[in-house]
């Protein structure tokens, strides 16, 4: 079995991999981070999205072994000293979640949504979410979250 | 002392572990040893099973075994049962097909569980469950309502495949009124097929303990009680006290996650038999062809009116699908949470419904956000809307002529329930108000000098929620009383559990009942813990759903906090010596009457584990449970507008305005609320112009089984919305709350329909109203012009 090396929320780590092995199942299965979800099997709902050398991607479209040498962030990775992101304090701060299944994928898109766009209107937010899913929320409170973050106010 | 909290927005208790990545998810949850389960299903519609060869599979590498339906039956476990009976206009129970974990002798639905093959990991059971090797003698499947009744038998047990044949109401009664109506209007409705898509999807681990000879099952759901008893007194025989259920954070249920599943099932008949933890994980294709469906209705409603336009008489018929087996509550869905909601917000003085239901070789259908109560809403509230059409009366006067008005309540309607407290001008007003009702012709004209069709819709529905009432629902059939338990347990230190059988999954249980018990004691939120979700821990319940968990569970959770006061009034009367009678308690202080003497509820938590000097007949403890059974169900009400703009060239509609007036009662923490209305309303939106579960006709095959396929409602599909609320509080719970979950999806779909046809001037429309629908209508209309 191929093994496979990459930088994963600051920290430098390997893995043995079946070649069919997707990046998102490392980081769950031999990983532990538990953080990144799987909800479906055709790369549609967004909830497997990380941060690969700075970039979303959904990490169920992409294989592990592809991510050699990649620097990688996921959900965990985001907190920093015990300080959530401010993404995630948006998220809590307008309850852009119910019951979080779909979280960790809006919040690593948004905030990939700011990197390219720092204030998008709710159109392009919207727009942007196209390929995330959420059951619960109906998307209105996750448009304020990111609105909270790029208009740089806390609630 | 603390501010109160009831009724303030505050941020969840929750949101910190969900948004960092510490959530526990079943599939996050690992068991030394564990192997893994992948079922083999059911390739075709309708077939009986020839053979099943398990060898090239038991080969195959890592595979510790491969299991058929013939081996569970071995071991002599049951069916998976239907709590409900109804029964048909000629006296009979509906008709109990047996629905076992892994179908021996039949396959009826594409997805249907044959086989289940156990590995050393995933991708082993995975490649095994490809080896199996099924052959079947073919049969004609059933697929459409329309030929349900003339089809192919799916069930030795079901002649025609009719589950029960079944009326609320008299037929004579009805005919005569509607020989002497003045206008009856008359309308054919499909309620479309929906899959719930969770976004989380199902999952177990079950794990067998041959020292206890005891079980524990990790699993996706929104009642672990509930499908404790179902295991252990309808399926396996093994009692209570050998299974232990824990569903911990679970990822959205919309009712789909309510009930006792085959997988689940195996896998608890599978740990023993392996004798290493066995888990299971579905992938998104088997959640859209092996969750419950919902909704799937053919329905003609006719109303009768007087030339003033007021309701004389509805009538209705409708043909429900239960598709190939009878999930756990299917057969309470299309009568006694659907019938029963008939008479809306209208004083109809009588309303005779028949239902009947079919079986066809496609999904079970079950409960799905709303159930019952979505369907009949979007049948009242669309034939309301024709009524007036067809009457040349506006839509809302032919509503507030019919209202029942707030001298009315309590009210008892013609289909069993009696309503508490409502009053449905008032959300109509303040929705008119918030929408600007009378500014509506002049952003029309605007439209149209932009090219658009604009049109504006709205439903005054009701709901039945604070679901149930034991001896009410005992009457209609139901299988199981609908009480809740609530318990609190001071610790030495002052801090509190609270344990309660209801589980929350994405609605803030963590947060709004902390909110309740902290007031009521006077304590902060932070020093206030929720336990749910796991039978060994929480005393008994009855799970989540019906919108129920803070009109019962709530009510629950506040009787037992009454009965620790009773409790602390006696040990603060033995601290301050004083009698119990003079005992008063506020805001989290036991005082002496007329004096400034007195303790807080943290000392008396501490002497109540510390009783060294206790008089006589004084218990130790605080801790304290109450069961709760609601006196009747609660009626959240109110009104829904919208305005939507259709280009007539490309079809596309955009909804430019949403808002949404309810009355839930006493709401605890409008964050919250609002939330369980946005998400309610995205999925009645999906159900309106986009969401249809689709299978072919001919082949049975689910069409629209991924997310390619099947259209869920992403961000760019939905507007933001704009809340309001009016409060008659719930006249019977200790709270005054209704219950806010549902509400969303069931005014959303006749709402935005109604907005549809009023922007293209047509009578109907059926759902799901698409793009290609509406363009086909506009350009039909442009071509007649
Ligand atoms: S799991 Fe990656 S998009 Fe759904
Ligand atoms: S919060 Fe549940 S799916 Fe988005």
């Amino acid at each position: 079995m191929p093994t496979v090396s990459m930088a994963v929320n600051g920290k430098d780590v390997s893995g043995e991999v079946e070649g069919r092995t997707l990046l998102v199942e490392f980081i769950r299965k031999n990983l532990r981070l538990t953080g990144t979800h799987v909800g479906c099997d055709t790369s549609q709902c967004g909830a497997c999205v990380v941060h690969v050398n700075g970039r979303s991607v959904k990490s169920c479209t992409m294989l592990a072994v592809e991510a050699e040498g990649a620097t990688v962030t996921t959900l965990e990775g985001l907190v920093k000293d015990g300080k959530m992101h401010p993404m995630q304090e948006a998220f809590r701060d307008q309850h852009g979640l119910q019951c979080g299944f779909c979280t960790p994928g809006m919040v690593m898109s948004t905030i990939d949504l700011l990197r390219v766009n720092p204030d998008p209107s709710e159109a392009e937010i919207r727009d942007w979410l196209e390929g995330n899913i959420c059951r619960c929320t109906g998307y209105h409170n996750i448009v304020k979250a990111v609105q909270q973050v790029a208009s740089g106010d806390a609630a | 002392m603390n501010d109160m909290l009831v009724g303030k927005p505050l941020k969840r208790k929750e949101d910190q572990r969900l948004l960092t990545g510490k959530g526990r998810y079943v599939d996050d949850i690992r068991r030394p040893g564990e192997t893994y389960a992948v079922f083999v299903r059911s390739p075709i519609a309708h077939g009986i099973i020839k053979s099943i060869d398990k060898e090239a599979a038991l080969a195959a590498p890592g595979v510790l075994g491969v299991f058929t339906g013939k081996d569970i039956q071995r071991d002599e476990w049951g069916s998976i049962p239907c709590g409900w009976v109804v029964t048909d206009r000629q006296g009979e129970p509906h008709k109990a097909v047996p629905h076992y974990a892994l179908t021996p002798d039949r396959a009826r639905y594409v997805g249907d569980h044959l086989a289940v093959v156990v590995a050393e990991t995933y991708e082993q059971a995975r490649d095994g469950a490809e080896l199996v090797e099924i052959e079947f003698e073919e049969l004609e499947p059933v697929v459409t309502l329309a030929m349900a009744m003339e089809g192919e038998q799916i069930h030795d047990l079901a002649p025609q495949n009719l589950c029960y044949d079944w009326e609320l109401g008299s037929r004579a009664e009805i005919d005569a009124i509607f020989e002497t109506a003045h206008h009856v209007t008359s309308l054919d409705l499909v309620n479309n097929r929906l899959v719930p898509n969770a976004m989380e999807p199902r999952a177990a681990i079950a794990e067998y303990d041959s020292g206890l000879d005891s079980y524990t099952l990790w699993s996706t759901s929104q009642n672990p009680h509930m499908l404790r008893w179902m295991l252990s007194g309808s399926v396996t025989g093994i009692p209570e006290t050998k299974i232990r259920v824990i569903a911990p954070d679970v990822g959205g249920g919309f009712g789909m996650k309510i009930y006792c599943y085959p997988e689940e099932t195996t896998c608890l008949w599978l740990s023993k038999v392996i004798d290493r933890p066995v888990r299971w994980t579905g992938d998104r294709s088997e959640s859209f062809l092996a969750d419950t469906h919902a909704r799937d209705h053919l329905t003609t409603v006719d109303l009768a009116m007087d030339k003033d336009g007021t309701f004389l008489g509805m009538k209705i018929d409708t043909t429900a699908n239960m598709g190939a087996y009878l999930s756990n509550y299917a057969t309470s869905i299309p009568t006694y949470f659907y019938a029963t909601l008939f008479a809306g917000c209208y004083k109809t003085p009588v309303i005779y419904s028949n239902v009947r239901a079919v079986f066809t070789n496609t999904s079970p259908v079950d409960a799905y956000r709303g159930a019952g109560r979505p369907e009949a809403a979007y049948l009242i509230e669309r034939v309301v809307d024709v009524a007036a059409r067809e009457m040349g009366m506006d839509p809302i006067d032919i509503r507030r002529r019919n209202f029942i008005k707030p001298e009315d309540f309590p009210y008892q309607t013609p289909v069993i329930l009696t309503y508490d407290i409502g009053d449905y001008d008032a959300s109509l007003d303040e929705a008119l108000r918030m929408i600007d009702y009378d500014g509506f012709p002049a952003r029309r004209e605007e439209a149209k000098a932009r090219g658009k069709l604009r049109g504006i819709g709205l439903a005054c529905y009701i709901e039945a929620c604070g679901v149930a009432p034991s001896q009410l629902i005992g009457k209609m059939g139901a299988g199981a009383g609908l009480w809740e338990s609530g318990q609190i347990r001071f610790n030495a230190t002052g801090t509190a559990f609270v344990l309660t059988g209801t589980h929350g999954h994405g609605q803030g249980h963590e947060t709004t009942f902390g909110q309740i018990v902290a007031d009521m004691f006077g304590i902060p939120i932070e020093d206030v813990e929720l336990i749910h979700g796991d039978t060994s821990q929480v005393p008994m319940g009855m799970g989540t759903y019906g919108s129920r968990s803070l009109a019962v569970g709530g009510s629950a959770i506040v009787r037992a906090g009454e009965k620790v006061i009773e409790k602390g009034r006696k040990i603060a009367a033995h601290m301050l010596e004083a009698s119990v009678i003079d005992i008063e308690f506020e805001q989290g202080l036991f005082s002496v009457t007329g004096t400034n003497k007195s303790v807080t509820i943290k000392e008396v938590a501490e002497r109540a584990y510390v009783p060294l000097d206790y008089p006589e007949g004084l218990e130790p403890g605080l801790d304290e449970t109450a069961f709760y059974d609601p006196g009747n169900f609660t009626y959240p009400a109110g009104t829904h507008i919208c305005e939507v703009e259709i280009d007539p060239r490309t079809g596309v509609l955009e909804i430019v305005d949403w808002v949404a007036v309810d009355d839930f009662g006493t709401v605890i923490n409008p964050m919250i609320v609002e939330g369980q209305i946005h998400g309610g309303l995205a999925q009645g939106i999906g159900q309106a112009i986009m969401e249809n579960g689709v299978y072919d006709p001919e082949s049975g095959q689910l069409i629209t089984g991924s997310f390619m396929d099947y259209c869920m409602p992403r961000a760019d599909d939905l507007p933001s919305f704009r809340v309001g609320y009016t409060c008659t509080p719930c006249t019977h719970n200790p709270l005054g709350a209704k219950g806010a979950g549902e509400a969303g999806c069931i005014a959303a779909p006749p709402t935005l329909i109604n907005a549809i046809v009023n922007a293209l001037d047509i009578r109907h429309i059926d759902m799901p109203a698409t793009g290609e629908k509406l363009w086909r209508i506009a350009r039909d209309k442009i071509a007649a012009q």
